[in-house]
């Protein structure tokens, strides 16, 4: 029990179709591969950060996690019990387990609710109208640092940050192991972002969840994640330790998205790592080493010959030259 | 020149529980040339602010004091439906933050591009060089051909592109960018921003840049206003206000920002308290309940303080904010 990871992951994939019969006739392609061969694992306790441009496939492959859209390929294995392909009904006694926190903060809330309605829904739908609902959202609502009279509000009258913490005692009503949070911070200000990640950090502390984080925003992986995993045309381009990966980024994309983050200093002089704008389409995807199109470091056999994932240090990547590497550690490459 | 001079604006909105003061006594001015920065949290003014500019506020919201001078000249508070429509899109241009809802998803960009020339009096053929010559200039590949696309064929960078460049193609003299990079990773941010700087130098023309981020305003802007509940509480160049904030607010606002921190902190800075309401604004200074150093003298108004020729903050206390940021 103790060895099996909370989550484990491995080459997952999501299609989707796209086109109608016209396009098949005419023998345009039918089917796009959102996540294509994803795999990780998640400790209990720990804090997952998936980051990559829109469109990378990151939401995709939270929904395909918590069940939401059907896996093509693969296995998500939760508490050592394999997921994919499992019945409807199986699922509902899972989600008390796992909870999803989506984007947008007013939009996932029903506009037609009170926030004591809101916060007794869980308890409704898993049948566990024994507890005295009234007690459970005072208790949600202090969990989550909200007055208690705001259990009478409607989602309109919450800000960004007060209907965030709603959500969030949503997502933890039932005591779940696993949080799926896609871009909790996204809109919010920089002092009510705050809060929020204070709030999640302090959450995860005491009740020990663990989290899976989507998000764009590179500070916040950084003050909230142990591990980040770089995601590119819905695969993994590098997976490691947060930290190791601000310090030293192998994967040409992750340096590249490291060095274009904005900072709060007018005569910061930036040595950037400018790529091209233009990301291929996933119907069309680049031959070799996907990224061989806009990275700076492409050479003959990027462009041919897909890299295998290979592990260093703490990370694990795909490309034929890492950055960041070492001497040695690119003598082994060549050699190999 | 300046370009844009908002002089003392007050805007109101009637609410059913009562007058809601948005702005008070907002002055900003926006010079000829230059890429001013406007910050601040939601719910702070930002929109209104430019609503109010683009006589675009809801039908509830008035006016209630001050003046909005373009080009020197017409006081926009007081232009009517006609005169407003003729500088909206020519003289005045907006690019907003979602670019999807901002392209009509039925016309080809080609299309969209030739109604936005409707004025011009050019031809159709002259239209649509022009449409490929702005193209180019925000670098969308093979312009020729993709003035037939439809806005879904695009990404979402390339979107904004072309939503930017939409905004740019009758050379306003005003470009007002409404949150525009926020959809955005951060590799395509940047690109933005280079772009923006690089069109804003080519076509001469003077940005108004509203954010959140203020990492993008820091890459961006000349000159920052700083916004709280409806005031301007600091305004002066990018490098006086990220170098020597003065207003308690603008310090504290600073300190939040995760991106001044080297390395994952247990607890991340945030501001104590709540917005006030706009309802029942408080008398005097708007930020004293958040405030350390607020006392006695904050509950009368507090004089716009100039620090230097072009730094200005709304404070009782600058004499005690001077020094690093907190």
């Amino acid at each position: 029990m103790t060895t099996e990871p909370l989550l484990s992951v491995s080459d997952l994939r999501v299609r989707f179709r796209i086109g109608g019969m016209m396009s098949a006739l005419a023998g345009r392609r039918t089917e796009i591969e959102a996540v294509s061969g994803v795999g990780f694992t998640l400790e209990r306790g720990q804090t997952l950060a998936l980051v990559g441009e829109s469109g990378s496939g990151k939401t995709t492959l939270a929904r395909a996690v918590d069940g939401l859209q059907p896996a093509a390929g693969g296995s998500i294995r939760f508490e050592g019990r394999e997921l994919r392909d499992l019945p409807k009904k199986d699922w509902k006694p899972l989600r008390r387990k796992m909870s999803m926190m989506f984007q947008d903060p007013v939009g996932s809330l029903s506009p037609r609710l009170s926030v004591r309605s809101l916060l007794a829904e869980p308890f409704a739908i898993h049948g566990l109208s024994g507890r005295s609902l009234d007690a459970e959202v005072e208790r949600l609502l202090a969990l989550v640092g909200l007055p208690r009279d705001f259990a009478d509000r409607y989602p309109h009258q919450l800000s960004g940050g007060q209907a965030r913490r709603v959500g969030v005692a949503r997502a933890v009503a039932l005591d779940p192991e696993l949080i799926i949070a896609d871009e909790p911070t996204a809109g919010l200000d920089v002092s009510i972002q705050g809060e929020v990640l204070n709030l999640l950090n302090d959450l995860r502390d005491r009740m020990g969840l663990s989290m899976l984080i989507i998000t764009h925003n590179l500070h916040v992986v950084r003050q909230i994640a142990d591990r980040m995993a770089v995601m590119y045309l819905g695969r993994f381009v590098e997976e490691g330790e947060t930290e190791a990966i601000f310090r030293a980024p192998h994967h040409p994309y992750t340096a590249a998205l490291l060095s274009a983050n904005p900072e709060p200093d007018p005569d910061k002089v930036h040595n950037r790592i400018a790529l091209p704008a233009e990301v291929p389409s996933l119907l069309d995807r680049p031959s070799g080493c996907e990224f061989h199109t806009r990275c700076p470091f492409a050479q003959d056999i990027c462009r041919t010959q897909a890299p295998t994932p290979s592990a260093l240090g703490s990370s694990r990547l795909t490309c034929h030259f890492p950055l960041n590497a070492g001497p040695s550690a690119v003598e082994a490459i060549a050699a190999s | 020149m300046t370009v844009l001079d908002v002089k003392d604006l007050s805007v109101d909105f009637a609410t059913e529980a009562g007058t809601l003061q948005a702005l008070r006594k907002v002055s900003l001015k926006v010079p000829a040339n230059r890429i001013v920065g406007v910050v601040g949290e939601s719910g702070c003014g930002k929109s209104t602010l430019i609503n109010a500019v683009l006589g675009l506020l809801a039908d509830n919201g008035r006016v209630t004091a001050g003046q909005i001078l373009f080009e020197g000249k017409s006081d926009l508070v007081h232009l009517d439906g006609t005169g407003m429509r003729a500088l909206r899109g020519q003289r005045i241009a907006t690019v907003f933050q979602d670019p999807m809802g901002a392209l009509n998803p039925v016309l080809s960009v080609g299309k969209q591009m030739r109604d936005i020339q409707y004025r011009s009096g050019r031809s159709r053929k002259e239209k649509d060089a022009l449409s490929v010559e702005m193209l180019r200039k925000v670098r969308i590949p093979d312009p020729e051909h993709r003035l037939a696309q439809f806005p879904h064929e695009f990404s979402g960078g390339m979107k904004q592109r072309i939503a930017i460049a939409m905004a740019l193609l009758m050379r306003p003299s005003l470009l007002i960018a409404d949150e525009p990079t926020t959809a955005l990773d951060a590799t395509l941010e940047v690109a933005i921003i280079e772009l923006l700087k690089d069109l804003q130098k080519q076509i001469g023309c003077s940005v108004l840049f509203i954010s959140h981020h203020l990492g993008v305003i820091a890459e961006l802007c000349d000159e920052m206003i700083v916004m709280y509940a409806g005031e301007v509480v600091e305004r002066g160049s990018t490098r006086d206000i990220f170098h020597n904030p003065r207003h308690p607010y603008t310090k504290k606002l600073l300190a939040c920002d995760p991106a001044r921190l080297a390395r994952r902190e247990p607890r991340l800075p945030t501001i104590p308290g709540t917005l006030p309401d706009l309802r029942n604004r408080p008398k005097g200074c708007v930020f004293q309940s958040r405030c350390e150093l607020a006392d006695d003298v904050c509950s009368t108004m507090p004089p716009d303080t100039a620090l230097s020729t072009s730094h200005v903050a709304r404070c009782w206390h600058t004499d005690e904010t001077a020094g690093a940021a907190a």
